[in-house]
């Protein structure tokens, strides 16, 4: 995936406009993309070419569904632990062996260390944090979601 | 709901993306050995659901100059979570935001909301707004930005019943 800036020139205004079009939800009806063209004054081929131009050029990383993953059963759980700063690499790869840990991020905080566990089960997830903890000998803390919010975030090309 | 077999494999079949023809769903029926309207029915089903949250373009943040992002987390009164929670993700810029529980005492903060903006200063900015939003229901908040990715698997989905 492309990790830096696409020159501003890159898109041109109508790009940018598909773009953000084409972040709201696809209508479920057999031609999808002609409604859409319509309401941005293109025709159905046009906004399909620019949708796959957008592909390839790395704006988008992909068009599809998006899942929720808790939906789909299993379960899932942000944790984080303090690790002393000679101890990182270790503890680092102790907690990457398991495959349950989906992401692993290390944050500038005194709890610097910051993964999502992801089980077929949610009994899994505490009896992973324990296996952790007896491992790195640190604690695990759990931060499972308790509610999360409707998302109105858009990118503006 | 329970996705069945057929539904997972439509879910594995367009995990990398839908064919960018003017009827996709006609061409992934033809794939799958189902008709164009059962393929629409499931993923109305699924999207009802909540399995799938909605059909669309997953914008390259950083491509598009959304290079920064910090998590930033909040002290919100029990009382007031839910109701603030509900504003705070509506925001164009959050992109995650949940209620967690606390850790007392080293923790106290019981919301996440990702920010993302162009620069850091952005996202201090964002999360200025945020702070201001939340108001005297807030007790204190930090951020915290990432220094390294450590990890990051794609989520895998299993493709049996």
């Amino acid at each position: 995936m492309r990790r830096t800036p696409l020159p501003p020139e890159a898109l041109d205004a109508t790009d940018r406009a598909a773009l953000n079009a084409l972040q709201d939800p696809l209508p479920l009806v057999p031609r999808p993309f002609a409604a859409l063209a319509d309401r941005l004054g293109l025709t159905e081929a046009a906004l399909i070419a620019r949708l796959a131009h957008l592909r390839e050029i790395g704006a988008i990383t992909r068009f599809g569904p998006f899942l929720d993953a808790a939906a789909m059963g299993g379960a899932f759980c942000l944790c984080a632990m303090e690790v002393p700063g000679p101890r990182f690499d270790e503890v680092v790869t102790l907690v990457n062996a398991h495959p349950q840990v989906a992401h692993n991020y290390e944050r500038a905080h005194r709890l610097n260390l910051w993964f999502v566990l992801a089980c077929e089960d949610p009994k899994d997830i505490s009896r992973l944090a324990a296996q952790i903890t007896a491992e790195t000998g640190l604690p695990v803390l759990c931060f499972p979601k308790e509610r999360e919010f409707f998302i109105g975030f858009r990118v503006q090309a | 709901m329970i996705p069945d077999a057929t539904d997972r494999r439509l879910l594995a079949a367009t995990a990398s993306g839908l064919p960018l023809t003017p009827a996709p769903f006609a061409e992934i029926a033809g794939w799958l050995g189902l008709s164009e309207d059962e393929v629409i029915a499931r993923l109305r089903g699924l999207q009802e659901a909540g399995i799938i949250r909605r059909i669309a373009a997953a914008p390259n943040h950083y491509a598009l100059g959304m290079t920064a992002n910090g998590m930033s987390v909040w002290d919100v009164a029990d009382e007031a979570v839910d109701r603030l929670g509900e504003r705070v993700g509506a925001l164009p810029f959050v992109s995650h935001c949940y209620r967690r529980p606390r850790a007392l005492p080293g923790w106290p903060y019981n919301l996440f909301a990702m920010i993302h903006g162009s620069s850091r200063d952005e996202v201090q900015q964002k999360r200025t707004e945020i702070a201001a939003l939340l108001g005297d229901a807030c007790r204190g908040h930090d951020i915290l930005y990432s220094t390294r990715i450590l990890k990051k698997t794609g989520m895998r989905l299993a493709e049996g019943g």
